[in-house]
């Protein structure tokens, strides 16, 4: 009980507890609206009241296909954007301090870049050999490209006195890199990650709906949709809708959280 | 008795070190920028003698190119024409005997107070571990920064950083200091607050001291000598030797010698804005 006093003592939690509230309200009784007067705006009648939906999700919670959704969704996500960042901080640092490296790889990166990543799904689909391959690879091209353009253009922002100050004090290349490059692009590198990390989200669920359910690489939350639109169910469709919202939620927080740990002198904000 | 000797020596020596200064010239300094058909000449044969242990004050009106000379100084920069030579030994890049305090705070933000300053020795690996620190931390004391050796430069004011600065500076037991405009910025009461306790370290170190500013009062409140830069092609248009005893205190800026200086540089700089009014017109 007091863990939840303490909880709600917070000002901040107690708005955001409250703007949920007034939104579920909102929701029921955009949904009864019909029921209630007998006008039908738009179809918003045919949307499930939270009630019904609450009960849809008490229903798929026991079930393992449910969990299962969660687990193959969150590995493509995972995989996909892991790979991004490995590949993409030191790709997007490179191209921002050395003009050799920038010069060959940036005019075909910009080329490809405003390709999305959904437009890639059917080539990757011939290309790679199984399904669950060319989920992933979609998925790593949509964190990548932001992940790239974001580290490039912090790392090309960072002030030129921070750079000339360190020089003076005899700093080595070495040292410019690792003690003024690399931590002046960190705001950067988390900012590329969480909106990578939303495309990742967006990229992974179309890309399951379009690959389907088959023998191999289906499933995930994506296919959980579609197969509760092709049964149907209206609540279900929503449930899994809110699986994406908190899924992606516990993502976008982890990252801010990891920020929060690398980069002290942004806590005064 | 001679080890006794000879480790007074060392320490004296050291003391000298930190209190060396150097002579610093510019000769036929030019520099343009921009490609060589389309280009703008930025400084214009510039000649100046920065004596060793004095305290130069360069004045010229806004976008002159101040800063230009500031970079040129400080080795970031090469000139097109003529040579920056410090001690005789030509400039070819930024090292630690020249130590700039910058226009805008330049201090780390991802490093607190002490780390800032013990930033350079640590790079170069000449002073280590709780000696540095201790060193650090007296000077960080010496600035009045002794309870913030542990924030980062977002905590402090404006004026904390610029003594943060300074202290970060002084670290490196450079021989010339360059300030390019450092207390810009600042709201007039810290500003001649910074003022003051420049003055004090500049008495007590004597290191020669560039200064570049677009003040008068101040100019004239630090100077030994006060350039005077003219316009677009910039070059040097005047110097006007100050000759205010020190240690200085606000009350000789009223005096008629101080007025004197002051009319003089204001009639100067006026003449070269109304120059560059003119041609922006």
């Amino acid at each position: 009980m007091s863990a939840v006093g303490n909880f709600l003592k917070n000002t901040t939690t107690r708005r955001g507890v409250a703007a949920i509230v007034c939104f579920v309200i909102i929701w029921h009784i955009g949904a009864m609206f019909d029921d209630w007067t007998g006008v039908d705006i738009l179809g918003i009648g045919l949307v499930p009241p939270p009630s019904d939906v609450f009960a849809a999700f008490l229903g798929v919670i026991p079930k393992v296909g449910y969990w299962m959704s969660w687990v193959s969704s969150f590995s493509r996500v995972l995989t996909g954007f892991l790979v991004a960042m490995i590949i993409g901080i030191p790709f997007g640092l490179l191209l921002a301090v050395n003009k050799y490296f920038r010069g060959v790889f940036f005019p075909p990166f910009e080329i490809l870049r405003p390709i999305p990543p959904l437009a890639w799904v059917p080539a990757s689909l011939i290309f790679w050999p199984t399904n669950e391959m060319s989920i992933a690879f979609v998925t790593f091209l949509g964190a990548f490209f932001t992940i790239v353009i974001n580290v490039l253009g912090g790392a090309r922002s960072i002030d030129i006195s921070y750079l000339r100050a360190a020089q003076s004090m005899g700093a080595s290349q070495m040292d410019l890199f690792w003690k003024i490059v690399l931590p002046g692009t960190l705001p950067s590198i988390f900012t590329g990650a969480a909106v990578g990390m939303g495309i990742t989200w967006e990229v992974v669920l179309a890309a399951e709906m379009i690959s389907g359910g088959g023998t191999q690489g289906g499933g995930g939350l994506g296919f959980f949709i579609w197969n509760s639109y092709m049964g149907g169910s209206l609540e279900q469709i929503v449930v899994g809708m809110i699986s994406i919202g908190i899924a992606g939620y516990i993502c976008s927080s982890t990252i801010r959280k990891i920020g929060y740990f690398f980069m002290p002198w942004r806590r005064l904000f | 008795m001679s080890s006794s000797k000879s480790a007074s020596k060392s320490t004296e020596s050291k003391k000298n070190k930190k209190l060396s200064s150097s002579r610093v010239e510019m000769k036929n300094v030019s520099k343009a920028y921009g490609e060589t058909w389309d280009s703008e000449e930025v400084l214009q044969n510039i000649s100046v003698d920065f004596p060793a242990g004095e305290l130069t004050v360069i004045v010229g009106p806004s976008g002159c190119g101040k800063s230009t000379l500031v970079n040129l100084l400080a080795g970031f920069e090469r000139p097109d024409e003529g040579e920056v030579s410090v001690d005789g030994q030509l400039v070819t890049g930024p090292a630690q005997d020249r130590m700039v305090v910058f226009q805008e705070t330049a201090l780390i933000p991802w490093q607190t107070t002490l780390e800032n300053v013990t930033f350079g020795p640590k790079m170069r690996g000449d002073k280590k571990g709780s000696s540095l620190d201790q060193e650090a931390k007296e000077l960080l004391v010496k600035v009045g920064l002794g309870e913030f050796i542990h924030k980062f430069p977002l905590q402090l004011s404006g004026g904390m950083q610029r003594r943060a600065e300074l202290a970060r500076a002084l670290i490196n037991e450079p021989t010339v200091m360059i300030m390019d405009e450092p207390f810009r910025g600042l709201d007039a009461m810290s500003r001649s607050l910074m003022q003051e306790f420049f003055l004090e370290l500049f008495e007590e170190n004597k290191k020669t001291n560039i200064f570049v500013t677009s003040e008068i009062d101040e100019a004239i409140f630090l100077a030994d000598n006060l350039v005077i830069l003219s316009n677009k092609p910039t070059t040097v248009q005047t110097v006007i030797k100050i000759d205010l005893p020190r240690p200085r205190n606000y009350k000789m800026l009223t005096s008629a010698k101080a007025f004197k200086y002051r009319k003089k540089a204001m009639e100067l700089l006026h003449g070269e804005a109304m120059k560059s009014f003119a041609i922006s017109k």
